[in-house]
């Protein structure tokens, strides 16, 4: 296996998946035949070559700082699986965790 | 011939002409709907009232143009039923992504190409099935039900556009919009007889579609021949002021460029695509397809793409690497499913993305993760930049003294429900061909050039980047020369259809 | 706080820019709009939405950027930073990672009587999360919270220093500074009190002399820039109690309880982010052109060193006083206004520097929240230099309007306090002093200088501080003198 138990368990984590004892086991599996063939790259010279980020990048692209309409709030909310009058509701946020800019 | 089975320009010079209405085509489309879709399974939502409005609003709009002689101004899309992949947003209209995560969210936006469509009086027969948030190849990654290729009902439309292509070859739409990552518009066309292109990259506006791998989506008509490519390319592509990453470059008339008969095309045959493990039945037909290319008049070159070999590793690491990113706003919060017993917050994000994604869905991110994970960055994100770049160094360099690249559009025809659904890198070996268009940004038409055992096959065109007019032109030759024996599937065997 | 130890302090600012709309679309930023009001499928980070840059946004940072003497990138990028919380929509946020607009910049400072220069490692372009707010006390016992998305997308820089600050003092300095400047470049309204402006410390010591840094601690959750001294102060005074107690400071991020003052853990290091950045498909480069950052730079104001300079050429105030006042954007308006009513420049500097300054640390407040203003500033300054009250009475009425808002001429009139200057009243009153202490009287007349004090003073008694000093010392050496 390419990839530990331990370390499938912490990506899933990091994407926040919760995966319980055999979806675990599958996912390391399935994992590790991908990586394993994805490990191919590593034979790729790629010394002093040039990063991609977008095929056909344009740049200097922006917008005038000019207002436009916002949704009404209606429309905003419809699709809240909860809410409390004008906001939408989340249960309690039980770690005291910052949030991070 | 009935009109839900007609080509876009054909039905487009019967509504000019006044010899049928909007509203007539739309019915035959429906009817065909009503016949067969329990078969076929094409689409994940029908908008049958709001179709009928639009086409009756269509039928009005030609009435006044063909009163003021104005009927030049209008799009040759006016009054024609189209499906659009359910990861296209539509305003009022559910866009599902064919995920449990999104079964009820209903967009207060439209997809830009959406509303483009709907500005030239298209009229939107429904939103499509497709792989879950289009990862997939064979349309039965979706979570709601199987779509069968209506060519063979056993068969899968291939994916992830698979419903798009089967609503257009079962005459359930006349035309569609799928997107194309790493070959979701082409191959499902290669399946179903179709056309299928996916324009350069930045050719069309991505507002709004929902998005997979940000720098490789694109969206793409799949059709019933070139020309209505052309059509519907023209409707859609043009910069966005909504999508930053959308080229300013002109679009130009594709339809006025494929009336110009200059044959003097060169064709580039990459010897990497025309050996290893390719089906000798695909290969015969490929190779026959380059030969009516030559002598349509077309110079055929044997070309190298050296780095082609790495296209499927560096595509699934970019791909799952902004996928990764790009669902992480599925959370279960602001809209989309919510698993009900979590406590806390962090517990609803876990368990709601935990139950709302699907199986290859969750793969997909978890690989993208680890790709991006500062322990992995380095040697699979990082590396994978550097490797496109080389790929896509391959491509230009053929297309300096190349017009296009032919290939096949996949290494099978169609293949069996079932067949291929736990074999992950199996599956994802399939976009060999493919993803190398998405990995430099070029645009790429799949063309029917014959078939296999009854199933069609598709050749690949890769052409230059913002030149999809010589594509459509090459295209238009190939289709001519060879596309004839794949227009329709066999309808005889649709009737009745067969349970699901 | 021993002396054998010394701080080491480094900070993050996030400030909001004041741009009309939000960064990456065209929703409004106004404060205070009804809750969810100013969102769009693109700031509510819904599918399919695409972000598009806020070419203000962008001016802002540059501009932010030139007044922090940093270089301004030629080439820049965004990147996604990515970690779930729910005010972060879409599980990203776009921010700049390797690329920032700004970097290797410096501010001086001046604290205790000394310049320092603390060096700004970057200022990057990003975007705000939306605002979350609990039920109940705080966020560890609510049983849920409220989402409001208005916030969401609205323009922040971040400005990250170098770990060069060595006290408290210096924190808050920098701080202060860092604030006139950013609004004298009218970027931000930097108001901390509705967050547009906030700041996380890190924080380590070391032995004195030491080359190599402690163990470094993060504070979040610091609400002004009191609560920056406060912090800053226990936080070093607990990691050297650790250390010279022979034990090991935890790498850890910490919570400032401004009404407890203390800090708190909150997390440790092995709970750290995996932020994946990596550059932001959905925006292309930018390629930032010198001649636009030429003219952002032309158009830059007068900056808080420059604005020194000017107090010191005006108002020919010492350098220190000068840049003292001129590096608290608070004290410099202050300075600015009152001059303009009252001219007066050292007088007024004085009385900033002193019983303002003094007022502001006792009371422990912003001079926002007090009720000085430049008028009723102006007002007392004015009755002082015409001689209307002395010095002294001056100061035992400011705190009057610095407290309640008073005008100055309505509290002396109401405890009559107005100046003696009539020269007949003043004779009246100088001679009963004489009559009644012929000792010193002859004590004067017999050389004793020092007599004629005991005798201005008892003048004072008598009109209980009232009598113009200048004009009791001659009239009373006139009498003095007739009489010898
Ligand atoms: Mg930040
Ligand atoms: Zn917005």
């Amino acid at each position: 296996m390419s990839i530990s138990k331990e370390e499938t368990a912490h990506i899933a984590e990091l994407a926040r998946l919760s995966l319980n004892e055999s979806e675990l086991a599958q996912a390391q599996h399935d994992l590790s035949e991908i990586i394993d063939y994805m490990n191919k790259i590593a034979g790729l010279n790629t010394d002093g070559v040039a990063l991609t980020i977008q095929p056909c990048p344009v740049a200097n692209v922006w917008r005038e700082d000019v207002v436009l309409p916002s949704l009404n709030r209606e429309e905003v909310l419809a699709n809240a699986p909860d809410r409390q009058g004008e906001f939408f509701r989340v249960p309690r946020i039980i770690e005291a965790e910052g949030a991070d800019e | 011939m009935k009109l839900c089975d007609m080509t876009i320009h054909e039905l487009a010079a019967l509504l000019r002409a006044g010899e049928v209405t909007s509203t007539e085509i739309t019915e035959s489309v429906f009817d065909r709907i009503d016949q067969v879709e329990e078969s076929v399974g094409a689409y994940v939502t029908t908008a049958r009232d709001q179709a009928f409005e639009q086409a009756a609003a269509a039928d009005k709009r030609l009435l006044q143009a063909r009163k003021r002689g104005s009927l030049s101004d209008i799009s040759p899309l006016m009054g024609i039923p189209l499906a659009l992949k359910d990861n296209i947003c539509t305003r009022g209209i559910r866009t599902t992504c064919a995920s449990k995560m999104l079964a009820d969210f209903v967009p207060p936006y439209d997809a830009t190409v959406a509303r483009r469509l709907g500005d030239l009086g298209a009229v939107i027969v429904g939103k499509t099935n497709m792989d879950e948030f289009a990862m997939g190849s064979s349309t039965e990654n979706s979570a709601f039900h199987v779509t069968r290729n209506p060519w063979d009902f056993e068969r899968v439309p291939g994916g992830s556009s698979g419903g798009s292509a089967a609503a257009v070859a079962a005459g359930e739409a006349i035309g569609a919009l799928g997107t194309d990552t790493g070959g979701s518009v082409r191959q499902p066309a290669s399946f179903c007889g179709l056309v299928g292109l996916k324009p350069t990259y930045a050719r069309v506006s991505r507002y709004g579609v929902v998005a997979f791998s940000s720098s490789l989506d694109q969206v793409g008509p799949i059709t019933r021949d070139v020309w209505d490519c052309a059509i519907m390319l023209r409707a859609i592509a043009g910069r966005d002021e909504r999508d930053a990453t959308s080229s300013p470059e002109p679009v130009p008339d594709y339809c006025g460029s494929l009336k110009e008969t200059d044959r003097d095309f060169t064709i580039g045959v990459p010897s990497e695509f025309m050996h290893s493990g390719l089906d000798s039945g695909i290969r015969e037909l490929i190779d026959n397809a380059v030969r009516a290319l030559e002598d349509a008049g077309a110079r055929i070159v044997e070309v190298s793409l050296p780095h082609s070999d790495y296209a499927i590793a560096v595509y699934y690491l970019i791909a799952t690497a902004e996928a990764s990113s790009n669902l992480a706003r599925m959370d279960g919060i602001r809209y989309g499913f919510r698993a009900e017993d979590a406590h806390g917050v962090q517990a609803v994000i876990r368990q709601s993305r935990s139950e709302g994604f699907g199986p290859e869905v969750k793969r997909r991110i978890m690989l993208g993760t680890h790709a991006l994970s500062s322990k992995h960055y380095d040697e699979y994100y990082l590396k994978a930049l550097k490797a496109r770049t080389l790929i896509l160094g391959d491509v230009k360099e053929v297309l300096e003294k190349c017009d296009c690249i032919i290939s096949p559009t996949s290494p099978t025809v169609a293949f069996r429900i079932g067949e291929k659904l736990d074999d992950p890198v199996a599956l994802y070996l399939m976009d060999v061909y493919t993803t190398i268009a998405n990995l430099s940004g070029m645009p790429a038409v799949s063309v029917p050039c014959g078939t296999l055992k009854g199933l069609p096959v598709g050749a690949q065109l890769i052409g230059r980047a913002f030149d999809e007019g010589t594509l459509f032109r090459i295209a238009h030759l190939l289709e001519q020369a060879c596309g004839e024996s794949v227009k329709r599937p066999p309808l005889e065997a649709m009737k009745g259809g067969r349970d699901r | 706080m021993t002396s054998d130890y010394e701080v080491v302090v480094g900070i993050e600012v996030h400030v909001e820019l004041a741009t009309e709309s939000k960064v990456f679309c065209g929703c409004r930023t106004a404060f205070g709009a009804e809750p969810n009001t100013q969102t769009c499928p693109t700031c509510l980070g819904m599918p399919g939405a695409l972000p598009v840059l806020n070419k203000r946004a962008l001016e802002f940072a540059i501009r932010a950027a030139l007044a922090l003497n940093c270089s301004v990138a030629d080439y820049t990028k965004f990147d996604r930073k990515n970690y779930f919380y729910p005010d972060l929509p879409k599980g990203y946020q776009i921010s700049q990672y390797d690329c920032p607009i700004g970097s290797n910049g410096y501010m001086d400072v001046d604290v205790n009587g000394e310049s320092k220069r603390i060096r700004i490692k970057r200022v990057h372009l990003e975007e705000e999360t939306a605002k979350l707010m609990h039920a109940g006390d705080d966020i560890i016992s609510a049983s849920h919270s409220l989402l409001d998305f208005n916030r969401s997308g609205i323009p922040l820089i971040e400005i990250v220093s170098e770990a060069d600050m060595r006290s408290a003092d210096e924190a808050r300095a920098y701080l202060t500074k860092l604030r006139s400047i950013l609004l004298a470049i009218g970027v931000s309204d930097c108001k901390m009190e509705e967050g547009s402006m906030r700041c996380e410390a890190n924080i380590s010591v070391m032995p004195r002399g030491s080359e190599q840094y402690g163990t470094l601690v993060e504070l979040k959750n610091i609400a002004s820039f009191r609560a920056v001294h406060r912090a800053i102060q226990y936080e070093a005074a607990r990691q050297i109690e650790i250390v010279s107690s022979g034990g090991e400071v935890a790498r850890e991020t910490r919570h400032w309880d401004d009404a407890k003052g203390e800090t708190a853990f909150m997390r440790g290091k092995e709970e750290a982010h995996d932020y994946r950045y990596f550059p932001e498909p959905d925006l292309g480069p930018i390629v930032i052109d010198r001649a636009w950052v030429e003219k952002i730079r032309g158009e830059l104001p007068e900056l808080p060193d420059a604005k020194a300079e000017r107090y010191m050429r005006e108002w020919d105030l010492p350098k220190y006083d000068a840049c003292q006042i001129a590096d608290s954007a608070d004290l410099s308006d202050l300075f600015e206004k009152t001059c303009a009513i009252v001219g007066e420049g050292r007088e007024v500097a004085k009385w900033i520097l002193g019983e303002v300054m003094a007022s502001l640390n006792a009371t422990g407040i912003e001079l926002s929240e007090s009720k000085l203003t430049p008028e009723l500033f102006a007002e007392l300054i004015d009755l002082m230099t015409t001689g209307k009250i002395s010095g002294k009475i001056a100061k035992s009425v400011f705190e009057d309007v610095f407290s309640n808002g008073r005008r100055p001429s309505d509290i002396v009139k109401e405890r009559g306090l107005l100046q003696i200057s009539d020269v007949g009243e003043l004779v009246t009153i100088v001679e009963k002093v004489i009559d009644a202490n012929p000792g010193p009287v002859a004590d004067y007349h017999a050389g004793k200088e020092r007599a004629l004090g005991f005798l201005v003073g008892q003048v004072m008694k008598e009109t209980r501080g009232r009598a113009n000093p200048q004009e009791t010392n001659r009239i009373l050496r006139e009498e003095l003198d007739k009489r010898a």
